[in-house]
């Protein structure tokens, strides 16, 4: 595997960069020059070696870091970390989704050993040791999904599904793109998309629920989603918006190549064998458009994306102030040639 | 009432009564008393025999005579603040039986304290038959601070305990029972539009 964690942070001084490595695993969404919306749910099955496909919880080089900034975010607001108080049977359920997915593919970093319900999980990135008893959360110094959650790059929602509803009755939520778990935990799946344009009139989310409630155990489902981000910030809240809403304004024709970062979400979303909730992830990716066009199909097409995007889209992207810049910025690295079909680098 | 593309944005479709209830509660504030005395008018004098009004207002005493006429025989109980009202209803759900049937009308504060006491008892919130009277006053959240803003009555408000002007927003939770407040001048400090007394 040889990833090598790296020494980085994502507030503040900002170190954060992609080696040239990950920018070619980097995923991005957009598979043609327009932008169009759907639900565009593909099965969460392996991906090409190396990809961020290739298992069902991708670990990268930030693995290391991310944890540390999750740490930081849960110690400012501890209420980023919630579960009503059914949801115990599906903690654990993500707990032992998580831990043997981990251990089986990422073996040099992750080892689970189980003994009827005795479990002892180490972690070797993040230094840790721990036996515990499977069902008994007295045994672990976290609730199972904050312990958990605390060493797996994502946020995570957990949602009980109950008369042909999903419900977010659970998450871990960090790194988010402006929106509130406090707020928004114990809600079902379209009041908690309430604030999205167009896809309630487009009938996504009705189609979407109808596939999700349908969802199998061990196949999973995944897709992209995207926005855009100033720094690479995860914590993009709205609980802190008045401390990074402000960036926005500091990019320039000069710095816009560092400063916009493009936030790819994939998400992925899991059966739970024993709640018959649905695990959600959402993990994510930051890339700088600087890096970005590095990968020239990339280049080309991005520029033609952020100018197909309808008003209400921008406004929802919160992209207002900056995207002119970008397109600006991006324009020079299209010639106009033809691209080829799908996300992935030439 | 006004009308919303958010979807978490609640409707209160109207009072009707449910005369296969054993027992009904009702809880009003004083422009709400209407809409109980037509739910009242709807039903049969069993159905009113069966009703217990929480009456959650502070009210003159000739206010107080005359509801209490206009609501007969319905079990009518005055509670002289909301919170009074609905911690009245917190103890009356804590031991009611199987077959109740569960009423909200008046402020949206008002029901959405209703819906939330509802759901802490596992009462389905679309089982709760609801009508909007009165004041359009809303509860906010401050999402910053996480201060609850009572009675607001402007777009944009200020929070009462940070400071920060808030954008109300028609997002809502049921579980907070209110409206989410967010910074409206993140991206340039003081660049605040004009407030706007949208919820009188």
């Amino acid at each position: 595997m040889g990833l090598t964690f790296k020494d980085e942070t994502f507030r503040d001084d900002f170190t954060y960069t992609n080696s040239p490595q990950n920018i070619r695993r980097f995923p991005f969404p957009f598979i043609e020059d327009q932008y169009r919306y759907s639900v565009n749910i593909e099965p969460h099955t392996p991906g090409p070696k190396g990809s961020p496909f290739e298992f069902p919880f991708d670990i990268d080089e930030h693995y290391v870091s991310e944890m540390r900034d999750r740490a930081l975010v849960l110690e400012a607001d501890p209420l980023r970390c919630q579960a009503l108080p059914h949801m115990m049977t599906a903690q654990w359920d993500m707990l032992e989704l998580v831990m043997t997915s981990l251990a089986r593919d990422y073996p040099e970093h992750f080892t689970l050993h189980r003994d009827g319900a005795a479990w002892h999980w180490i972690n070797r990135p993040l230094g840790i040791d721990q036996k515990f008893t499977f069902l008994d959360a007295s045994t672990l110094p976290f609730e199972p999904m904050e312990y958990i959650g605390r060493q797996v790059q994502g946020d995570f929602s957990i949602q009980d599904q109950r008369d042909n509803q999903l419900w977010m009755d659970a998450g871990i939520i960090t790194s988010q793109a402006d929106w509130s778990l406090d707020f928004d935990v114990g809600m079902n799946f379209f009041e908690w998309h309430g604030p999205v344009p167009l896809a309630h009139e487009a009938g996504v989310f009705e189609r979407a629920l109808k596939f999700l409630l349908n969802l199998q155990v061990g196949k999973p489902v995944r897709r992209l989603n995207w926005t855009m981000t100033i720094n690479p910030r995860l914590d993009t809240s709205p609980e802190n918006f008045h401390k990074w809403g402000s960036d926005r304004m500091t990019v320039t024709p000069e710095n816009v190549g560092k400063k916009v970062h493009l936030r790819v979400e994939m998400q992925g979303l899991f059966r739970l064998p024993r709640s018959n909730a649905i695990l959600f992830s959402i993990r994510g990716y930051l890339m700088s458009l600087e890096q970005i066009v590095t990968m020239p199909k990339w280049g080309r097409r991005l520029p033609r994306v952020l100018r197909s995007l309808p008003p209400e889209l921008i406004e929802y992207k919160g992209l207002s102030r900056y995207r002119e810049m970008a397109i600006a910025y991006l324009s020079k690295y299209d010639d106009g040639a033809p691209t080829s079909p799908g996300g992935g680098p030439d | 009432m006004t009308l919303s593309t958010i979807k978490s944005r609640p409707i209160y479709p109207g009072l009707t009564p449910d005369l296969n209830a054993r027992s009904n509660i009702v809880v009003s504030d004083k422009a709400g008393a209407d809409a109980v005395a037509e739910l009242l008018s709807r039903g049969d004098e069993n159905f009113a025999k069966r009703t217990t009004v929480i009456l959650a207002d502070a009210l003159a005493d000739k206010d107080r005579q005359a509801i209490a006429r206009e609501l007969a025989p319905a079990t009518i109980e005055f509670h002289a603040t909301l919170a009074d009202g609905i911690a009245r209803l917190r103890q009356l759900l804590d031991g009611a039986p199987m077959g109740l049937r569960l009423y909200a009308a008046g402020s949206e504060t008002l029901i959405g304290f209703v819906v939330q006491a509802g759901g802490d008892f596992s009462i389905d919130h679309l089982s709760i038959r609801t009508e909007h009277r009165g004041t359009l006053m809303r509860r906010v959240q401050c999402v910053h601070c996480k201060t609850f803003i009572e009675n607001v009555t402007t777009n944009p408000v200020k929070c009462t305990h940070c400071g920060i002007t808030l954008l109300v927003r028609d997002h809502y939770s049921r579980r907070l029972a209110a409206f989410q407040g967010v910074c409206i001048d993140a991206e340039i400090p003081g660049d605040i539009p004009p407030t706007e007394a949208l919820y009188q």
